[in-house]
């Protein structure tokens, strides 16, 4: 029901746009949009609610100005392009939507679009704009998450068992919406989120979520939004908490805070994605010494590392005490260390020591 | 050392006495060839054409005549059918000029005898200034080939011509007339030389048909007709019909002078009195001046000047540095003049903008010049049509300009420079040129950037060549930094061109965007309405607005003329879609 009122709304939005360009051609003015900005000036961090929010500055994109004009156009192309999908009922990835609205302009050698690079922000401009979700624009990302544990889901009408699924786990799609994907049943206590792949593996390789009775989800790298949106989905439903594992670095402490309280960028989908209260469970500065890694196996950290780590201990959401003590930790230190760099005591260290011990000792961030 | 050990091969004096003997000026060049510029096949071929060429057009400029000069290239040699130019190694040169011709008497020395001629013994602006130059290539030819120069010459259309063929006797520098005989000849008056010799004919850089081109452009008043060995006839018309000011003979300048000259000059001197040696036989020295150089060097001004030179030569050399003296009388030079330049410029390359710059004469060592600057810019498209490519771009591809880099053409006294330009004072002076403050691109110490071509002329009745081949100026400070005076004056100019070009282009490109991205969007609406509007009528209103918003017709009027390029640019041309701008040289008749 509410499938198929949605789409039809989307669509009257997209064409909104072609009405506000007819109208101020008529009305002889130039036409605008007013497009929410997605920049760190304008997020603000909730304390309250434990999230990311975008702010209310918006910019306006207009056509009779030099420096807008391409955009504005190209906007158009996008809006196009996307009620085409609505129409037609289908859902596309970001790279067909370029390729779909690429085209060299009539009497000229311009194209409309040179890379990818230049579509992408668009279809995020629109989504703000018309306060859309990307799914509801029927565009999907690339499935890079993974997920194995006890849980069943009904995924097209299809029901998947994700305890039958061997080490490869199901992979999530990027629409993970209940209008899309069911939780028939889930019997985890907890879900443990992990940056890598490889590591993943390990855990899924020793069947950890059988012994721990857990949910092993992976994004291999930054989650995607269906990675974070179907963890959220886990903790507010079934009430699970979800527990954070990624590499000791300033990179790694970003993944967590995405993870936790939304990301600038998607600022707009905090509130549907950012799971309050998640956990960092590792790898913290003090590990390599609480669990005896010897020194050699550390990275020294370059100057990008330094520099991005100052940057984020100005975040506001990084103001907690603990968390300033952890950055100051690894910079005071000088090292930064992976998550593989465990294999160096012994190759199921993490599953057979390091995680037990955290789990027990709860001994996280949060 | 074998000396030692072996006494017989010690030399006594008179041995050694016996063994001394003068060394002839031909003997010495048939050593040393690559100083006068035979350095290899190519570029002798290309000398002996210039040498040939610049002689015919200082005679001509001498006797007030607008010279007309034929250059004929032909391949030669004993294999029938004769080998491709590019494969031969044996040319026949002719040139034929309208000049005055030359007197019977002193047609075999000029043409083989080094070292003779007009122009060494006066500070007059010429082409040639040894009297090595033509001799030497009819030498060079008998030493490749054994064949004698030959020469035609007619001095008047009431005076039968007269034809020699000549050989220079390597040993005493003196003509060995093989033949000569008065005969019928097509021309009223002129001179014609003809060269046997071994070249090599290779177009490109610094190859005959450029030396004629850039000649062309230095020399807009003359018509040079270039039979190639290629068989084709390229006509290089004259676009300007006033003959160059003859320049005035000049004595030499105090300050230009060396001891040995000095020394040379007191022995020669018709002056029985040093005060009057000094004012007679330099420039720019008052009776009031050679007194205060006599007192300076503490000599008597009724001295006999060829006493002093044994004696005290040196301290009135020391005394002539540290007098104040005028500088030298400038009217001798005469330069090409901004109205030639840019009629050379714009006839020879086609370009979107010309400029020329003459500089006030300056004086360097005691000698005056004058440094002339032209710049030619653009790719002739016109202003505003790109050169983008024909297709559409892929994803990575782009429309980036190629960085060519401007092209130096370097002169002297009219004569193009064709080789050493690195080792050239006008070289550096284009690199020392803040190029970026003109809207070019310049990376550190190369050249300018862009679809640009320099023209640096030097005119002085002595241009200090780095070497007797007569291929780069030498740099002294006062030289280059007049080139670059005259540089900075035509690249401000450039730079207001492109300036407004610019300005002209955004304004011009702002509608343009507007008036393509209208299309678009109007259609993405009519797709977005499922065909449920008018989109015609979308584009009309919304093409209403960029007319607007742009500037509706103020824009059209930068586009088009400008009215104010005379004060702001003069000297120059400026092409537009609708035509050239500025003084363009009419296409004047002889």
């Amino acid at each position: 029901m509410a499938k198929a009122k949605k789409p039809k709304d989307v669509e009257a939005r997209l064409i909104s746009l072609a009405d506000e360009v007819i109208a101020a051609a008529k009305a002889n003015r130039d036409p605008a949009f007013l497009i929410p900005s997605r920049t760190l000036s304008n997020v603000n961090f909730n304390t309250k609610k434990g999230i990311i929010e975008m702010g209310k500055a918006k910019q306006e994109r207009s056509f009779f100005n030099t420096g807008m004009a391409k955009k504005f156009m190209q906007t158009m192309l996008v809006a196009d392009a996307l009620s085409e999908l609505q129409r037609q009922d289908l859902t596309t990835s970001l790279r067909e939507i370029y390729y779909r609205t690429k085209h060299t302009i009539q009497d000229s050698h311009e194209n409309t679009f040179d890379s990818q690079g230049e579509s992408d922000p668009i279809v995020e401009d629109l989504e703000v704009g018309l306060d859309a979700l990307r799914e509801e624009l029927h565009v999907r990302a690339e499935n890079t998450g993974t997920i194995v544990g006890p849980l069943v889901l009904v995924d097209d009408g299809d029901t998947i068992d994700c305890t039958r699924l061997g080490k490869g786990g199901y992979s999530v799609p990027s629409i993970v919406e209940p209008d899309y994907i069911q939780i028939k049943k889930c019997t985890a206590d907890f879900v443990l989120l992990v940056e890598k792949g490889t590591q993943w593996n390990r855990l899924s390789e020793d069947k950890f979520w059988k012994k721990h009775n857990c949910i092993l989800l992976t994004g291999n790298g930054q989650p995607p939004r269906g990675v974070r949106r179907l963890a959220r989905r886990l903790n507010d439903e079934h009430k699970l908490p979800v527990y954070v594992l990624v590499d000791n670095d300033p990179w790694g402490y970003y993944i967590f805070s995405v993870v936790k309280q939304g990301s600038i960028s998607l600022a707009y989908e905090s509130q549907r994605m950012a799971v309050p209260d998640a956990k960092f469970i590792g790898l913290a500065s003090g590990d390599p010494e609480e669990y005896g890694l010897p020194r050699n196996v550390g990275i020294k950290l370059n100057d990008k590392d330094i520099a991005r780590a100052k940057e984020i201990m100005n975040y506001p959401w990084f103001q907690k005490k603990a968390w300033q003590l952890e950055i100051k930790h690894m910079l005071a230190s000088g090292l930064k260390y992976e998550l593989d760099s465990l294999a160096n005591k012994d190759f199921r260290f993490l599953t057979t020591h390091y995680l037990p011990k955290k789990l027990k000792s709860k001994k996280w961030l949060d | 050392m074998k000396k030692s050990k072996n006494g017989s091969s010690a030399l006594t004096a008179a041995e050694m006495g016996a063994r001394q003997r003068e060394i002839s000026v031909s003997e010495f060049f048939t050593k040393n060839r690559h100083l006068l510029g035979f350095d290899n096949p190519r570029k002798a071929l290309l000398t002996c054409v210039k040498e040939a060429v610049d002689n015919s057009l200082d005679a001509c400029e001498e006797a007030g005549i607008l010279p007309e000069i034929l250059v004929k290239i032909e391949v030669v040699g004993e294999a029938q059918p004769l080998p491709s130019p590019a494969q031969a190694t044996r040319f026949r040169i002719t040139i034929t000029d309208n000049g005055p011709g030359i007197v019977r008497e002193q047609i075999p020395r000029i043409f083989a005898k080094l070292l003779y001629g007009s122009k060494f013994h006066r500070l007059r602006m010429s082409r040639g200034q040894q009297g090595i130059g033509i001799s030497a290539a009819g030498m060079y030819g008998q030493l490749t080939t054994g064949k004698p120069v030959r020469i035609i010459s007619r001095i008047s259309d009431r005076k039968p011509a007269n034809y020699f063929e000549i050989q220079i006797d390597t040993r005493k520098n003196e003509p060995i007339i093989h033949k000569k005989n008065e005969i019928e000849w097509e021309h009223a008056r002129g001179t014609q030389v003809t060269i046997e010799l071994e070249g090599k004919y290779q177009k490109g850089r610094a190859s005959v048909d450029e030396y004629l081109e850039l000649t062309s452009i230095a020399n807009p008043h003359a018509t040079f007709v270039y039979s190639s060995p290629e068989g084709q006839t390229i006509r290089y018309e004259r676009t300007f019909s006033e003959l160059p000011e003859s320049p005035r003979e000049i004595k030499p300048h105090p300050y230009g002078i060396e001891l040995g000259m000095l020394l040379k000059m007191m022995h020669d001197t018709k002056s029985h009195w040093l005060s009057g040696f000094l004012t007679g036989d330099f420039s720019r020295v008052s009776p009031r001046t050679a007194t205060e150089i006599c007192k300076a060097a503490g000599l008597d001004p009724h001295a006999h000047p060829r006493r002093i030179a044994r004696d005290q030569a040196e301290k009135i050399y020391r005394a002539i540095q540290s007098t104040k003296i005028m500088a030298p009388p400038t009217d001798c030079i005469s330069p090409i003049g901004e109205k030639a330049i840019l009629a050379g410029l714009y006839k020879e390359i086609r370009c979107d903008f010309y400029t020329a710059a003459t500089r006030p004469p300056a004086v360097y060592r005691g000698n005056p010049f004058v440094i002339e600057a032209g710049l030619a810019f653009g790719t002739g498209n016109g202003s505003q049509a790109g050169t983008a490519k024909n297709t559409a771009l892929a994803e990575g591809e782009s429309h980036e300009e190629d960085l060519e880099l401007a092209r130096v053409i370097r002169y002297a006294n009219r004569v193009p420079l064709l080789y050493q330009q690195s080792s050239c004072s006008a070289y550096k002076a284009v690199l020392e040129t803040g190029w970026k403050n003109y809207g070019i691109g310049q990376s550190r110490g190369a050249l300018p950037q862009g679809p640009l071509v320099v023209f640096i002329h030097m005119a002085s009745v002595w241009v200090p060549f780095t070497s007797e081949s007569k291929e780069a100026i030498a740099d002294y400070d006062e030289i280059r930094k007049e080139m670059k005076l005259a540089l900075q004056e035509c690249g401000r100019r450039l730079g207001t061109y492109l300036r407004k070009r610019e300005h002209a282009k955004s304004e011009y490109n702002r509608r343009n965007i507007f008036a393509l991205y209208i299309e678009e969007v109007a259609e993405a609406c009519g797709r977005l309405k499922q065909g449920k509007m008018d989109t015609d009528k979308l584009k009309k209103q919304l093409m209403k607005i960029a007319v607007r918003k742009t500037g509706g017709e103020k824009t059209d009027e930068l586009l088009g003329r400008k009215k104010d390029l005379e004060d702001e640019m003069p000297h120059s041309i400026i092409i537009t879609p609708d035509g050239p701008q500025g003084e363009i040289p009419g296409i004047q008749g002889a």
